[in-house]
Formats: structure tokens, C-alpha cells, sequence
């Protein structure tokens, strides 16, 4: 029973990283493509737990922790982007 | 260009940045048996130091981290190369490794391998190379 959650959740992990593909292609805008990744490194993250899950694994930890940095470090470079117009500024503003 | 208030990513980065410095530490010193190794160690630590510019700035971080990268990875390359031509020194071939069992004092018994000192040298010219292609291609000048 457990098995069959476990498999039917990365299906569905996958079909939502589907549909986050297809809004970071499509989206009219740039704020609906960096939501858009964001939610893509999240279902990522999810569906690598729900594997480790099904394998019994503890080898896809490292992989968790550094899919979390680095889509979170690429959210905030996008967000600055979209708010300052520059991503790395020579000077900070205090 | 109006003033910056993010007092949320500032307070959130001083955190992160510390727990991203471990995990790279981590990832280092897991390398041979486990996921991990001088490349990504090295990666990882810059994915922290570009954190750090993306909240502070580039001048601030520059200030406080007073290294020139460049020259980081040239050393990086030339800890690499004489540890490679360490193995021809004791006749054996070009980057010939060994490891052995030692018994040190907090850890107990540790398996000790001369590809950590590669791994450094690794591990210094990625940070080298990929922080000096950031701060030159990310310089608004």
C-alpha cells in the first residue's frame, strides 16, 4: 500500500514539475518565471525525498541540501534582478 | 535607484551563509567512499561567497575577503602538480596515491589518503577560477 503512495506521489511530482517547465518557457513575464523556478527546485527537492523514500536510501541527502542552496541562491539573484535591475552591485548601500 | 530595504534577505544570508560554508566542509572531507570530492567542495564554497555578494555588495565583500583569486588558483594548480609528481619521487607513476589506518586522538581510527592533499589543490583552483569569472563578468562597471 505504502509502495503504491510512494510511487503514485513521484508521478505526481513529476507531472507538477511538468507544468512548472512549461510556465518557465511560457510565462509572459519575469516574475511568473522565477516563480515558476522556484516551485521547480521545490518539487524537485520533494520528489528527491519521496525517491530516497522508496529506495531506503540516505545517499540522496547531499543532493537535497544542495539542490535547496543553490535554488535558493538562484531565486534570490532573479528576484534582485527583477528589483534592482543589476544582480551583484559594486557598492552596497550602507 | 531607491534605497534597498531588505532587512529579511540580510538577517536570512547571515544564517545561510554559515550553514552553505559547513555543508561545503562537509562535502570535502566526504569525498572517495561518499558523494562529495575537491570539485563540488570548491563549488559550493563559491555558491556561499556569491551569496555574500548578492546581499552586501561587491566592494564590501571584496574589503573583508582580501585575497586575489587568481593567484588562489595558481596555487591551487601547483598543489595539484607536486602532489602528482610526489608519487614519481618514491618511483612509482605520475599521481600515484596510498592511504593507511591511524590512530588519532578525538577521532579514533581514521583512514588517512594522500588524494586529500590532490583534493585541496583541487578544491583551491575551482574557488580560483569560478569566483574570478563571477567578479569579472558580474562587475557592473
Amino acid at each position: 500500500m505504502i509502495k503504491v503512495m510512494l510511487y503514485l506521489s513521484t508521478g505526481f511530482v513529476t507531472l507538477s514539475i511538468l507544468v512548472s517547465i512549461y510556465r518557465l518557457i511560457k510565462g509572459p513575464s519575469t516574475p511568473e518565471r522565477t516563480q515558476a523556478l522556484d516551485a521547480l527546485g521545490i518539487n524537485m527537492i520533494a520528489g528527491m525525498g519521496v525517491f530516497s523514500v522508496i529506495l531506503r536510501s540516505t545517499a540522496f541527502f547531499e543532493v537535497i541540501l544542495l539542490l535547496g542552496i543553490l535554488s535558493f541562491i538562484g531565486t534570490i539573484a532573479l528576484a534582485k534582478y527583477m528589483e534592482r535591475g543589476v544582480v551583484i552591485e559594486r557598492r552596497s548601500s550602507d | 535607484m531607491k534605497e534597498a530595504n531588505d532587512v529579511i534577505l540580510r538577517t536570512v544570508s547571515k544564517a545561510a551563509v554559515v550553514i552553505i560554508l559547513t555543508f561545503s566542509i562537509h562535502l570535502f572531507i566526504s569525498g572517495h567512499h561518499r558523494p562529495g570530492g575537491g570539485f563540488i567542495g570548491g563549488l559550493s564554497f563559491v555558491a556561499a561567497i556569491v551569496l555574500l555578494f548578492l546581499v552586501y555588495g561587491i566592494d564590501k565583500v571584496r574589503r573583508n575577503i582580501a585575497v586575489d583569486f587568481k593567484k588562489v588558483a595558481g596555487i591551487g594548480v601547483l598543489i595539484s602538480v607536486f602532489t602528482g609528481v610526489g608519487g614519481m619521487l618514491a618511483g612509482k607513476n605520475f599521481l600515484y596515491q596510498t592511504f593507511g589506518q591511524v590512530h588519532l586522538p578525538v577521532f579514533g581510527q581514521t583512514e588517512l589518503a594522500t588524494a586529500v592533499l590532490f583534493d585541496v589543490g583541487v578544491a583551491l583552483a575551482v574557488i580560483g577560477t569560478s569566483l574570478t569569472i563571477i567578479m569579472s563578468i558580474g562587475d557592473d562597471r
